[in-house]
């Protein structure tokens, strides 16, 4: 069997180190880089990102990552974005303003709301381990999270919530007190994931592995 | 309700893993990575490294603890103890942290919560607060690893923390720490009625009832402990069990 591989995007953003010992730990050839023409010509790419999403963008334009990463994309490869990864393959994020994304899915990132649920204030971030649902009509079947039980619970931190304007490319929600959460979404072989799948334990590292065999 | 978070929390002097009381006293207890693997494989959902002198000789022993520690346990894992700036927080994160627990610094330059939660965000910014009794319902917030009093009420400065930026508070009762006699409930209390970020109770955990009163009474987030877990006297599954029995939802292990 040949050892996948996979390319992990830096540009000085986010937990790049757990993601890549992650796939490290599944035997995969992890190569980390910013360099546009070994992006372009990777196997299957994944975005992390941990952090602001304007200085994110800011970061990925500085290093004229913007159009390798849209040519990737183009070519039907498999890319999974993490957390603000993930946000990042919309349109536009309201997280402190207004600002342009990757635009590979239709979609904002919006806020998600500080109101009161059952009498206490929602707690924002949304940290901690929470469930994946099956949104309705959908299946994880042949996707990353083939294999999956339904409610498994998966480590998410984050402030902003990805809102896909095809419900079809939500792959897995969860609900936060009464907001529903896109935990996961697809669209062909894009793949994002507001969760981390490298701090998930088991679970997170079977999502991973699933990502090596799309 | 969200599911409560267990956490397992390794304090280190040096290379190795130390368990004191009241945080003295301290006592080599092994090889910190490998308690943190141990407790990731029996369903830990977090970890905390606290280095507990925190020396600018001591940090390269902290950072390859971490280092190590990411390329076998893929659970979060905070870290603090020491971090005086941004850079040690970069440090950090470039090793597999996915949080820092500031204190010391904060205290003296509360600026450095808003640099490093503008720069990293929120999510991975954890104020840790160390907190006295001085009366009822009175607590001050200490310094240095529980040596050095700051002055600062700990209720108003966890409010604080939260608005420069943190997105958590560890909060650790040093009267309760490491004597298994239960957590310092009113000051849970005091302090999560008083903010809207998740808020750690750390300090004093013994048995699961201590564990249940902190939630239900104290309004605790998550719940960090250490002696029971060291000294093999509760383990997660146990934790686990006991918590879903009282009505506490907690995340289902495979």
């Amino acid at each position: 069997m040949s050892v996948k591989k996979v390319t992990v995007i830096d540009y000085g953003l986010g937990n790049v180190f757990s993601v890549c010992k992650a796939f490290e730990h599944l035997g995969c050839k992890v190569t980390l880089t910013d360099n546009a023409d070994l992006l372009i010509h990777s196997d299957r790419i994944v975005l992390p990102g941990v952090g602001a999403f304007k200085s994110a963008m800011a970061e990925l334009q500085k290093r004229n990552l913007v159009e390798p990463i849209l040519t990737f994309s183009k070519k039907n490869k498999p890319l999974l974005g993490i957390c603000l990864g993930m946000q990042l393959l919309l349109e536009f994020s309201q997280e402190f303003g207004t600002h342009k994304g990757l635009g590979l899915i239709a979609g904002k990132v919006e806020p998600i709301p500080r109101q009161i649920f059952q009498g206490n204030h929602r707690k924002i971030p949304h940290i901690g381990w929470n469930d994946l649902i099956v949104p309705e009509g959908g299946s994880w079947e042949g996707t990353i999270l083939e294999g999956i039980p339904e409610k498994t619970s998966v480590y998410f931190v984050h402030s902003f919530n990805v809102v896909p304007k095809n419900p079809l490319y939500r792959l897995a929600d969860a609900t936060y007190e009464g907001y529903l959460i896109s935990a996961a979404i697809r669209k062909d072989l894009l793949y994002g994931c507001q969760f981390h799948p490298e701090k998930s334990s088991v679970v997170g590292l079977k999502i991973l592995e699933n990502f090596l065999r799309v | 309700m969200r599911n409560l978070r267990l956490i397992a929390r390794l304090d280190i002097k040096g290379p190795n893993l130390i368990k004191g009381i009241h945080l003295e006293g301290l006592r080599i207890l092994g090889n910190p990575q490998v308690f943190a693997k141990k407790y990731y494989d029996a369903g830990a959902d977090e970890i905390i490294y606290m280095d507990s002198v925190a020396s600018l000789y001591g940090r390269d022993n902290l950072i390859e603890i971490v280092r190590k520690t990411s390329q076998q346990v893929f659970i979060p894992m905070t870290v603090g103890g020491g971090i005086r700036s941004v850079e040690n927080v970069t440090e950090l994160l470039q090793v597999g942290a996915d949080k820092v627990a500031v204190n010391t610094a904060a205290v003296k330059n509360p600026i450095l919560l808003r640099d490093i939660a503008e720069r990293f965000g929120s999510q991975c910014l954890v104020a840790s607060i160390e907190a006295k009794q001085t009366g009822k319902n009175a607590w001050e917030a200490y310094t240095d690893n529980g040596r050095e009093p700051s002055g600062l009420d700990a209720v108003k400065w966890a409010q604080q923390t939260q608005s420069l930026g943190a997105g958590e508070i560890l909060l650790t009762s040093i009267d309760q720490e490491g004597t298994k006699k239960g957590f310092d409930v009113e000051l849970l209390k005091a302090v999560s009625s008083k903010v809207s970020i998740p808020v750690i109770a750390c300090g004093g955990m013994g048995n699961i009832s201590h564990l249940v009163t902190v939630v239900t009474r104290g309004g605790a987030d998550a719940v960090a402990f250490a002696s029971v877990l060291h000294y093999n006297l509760l383990s997660f599954s146990d934790i686990r069990k006991a918590a879903l029995n009282s009505g506490i939802k907690v995340r289902q292990c495979q």
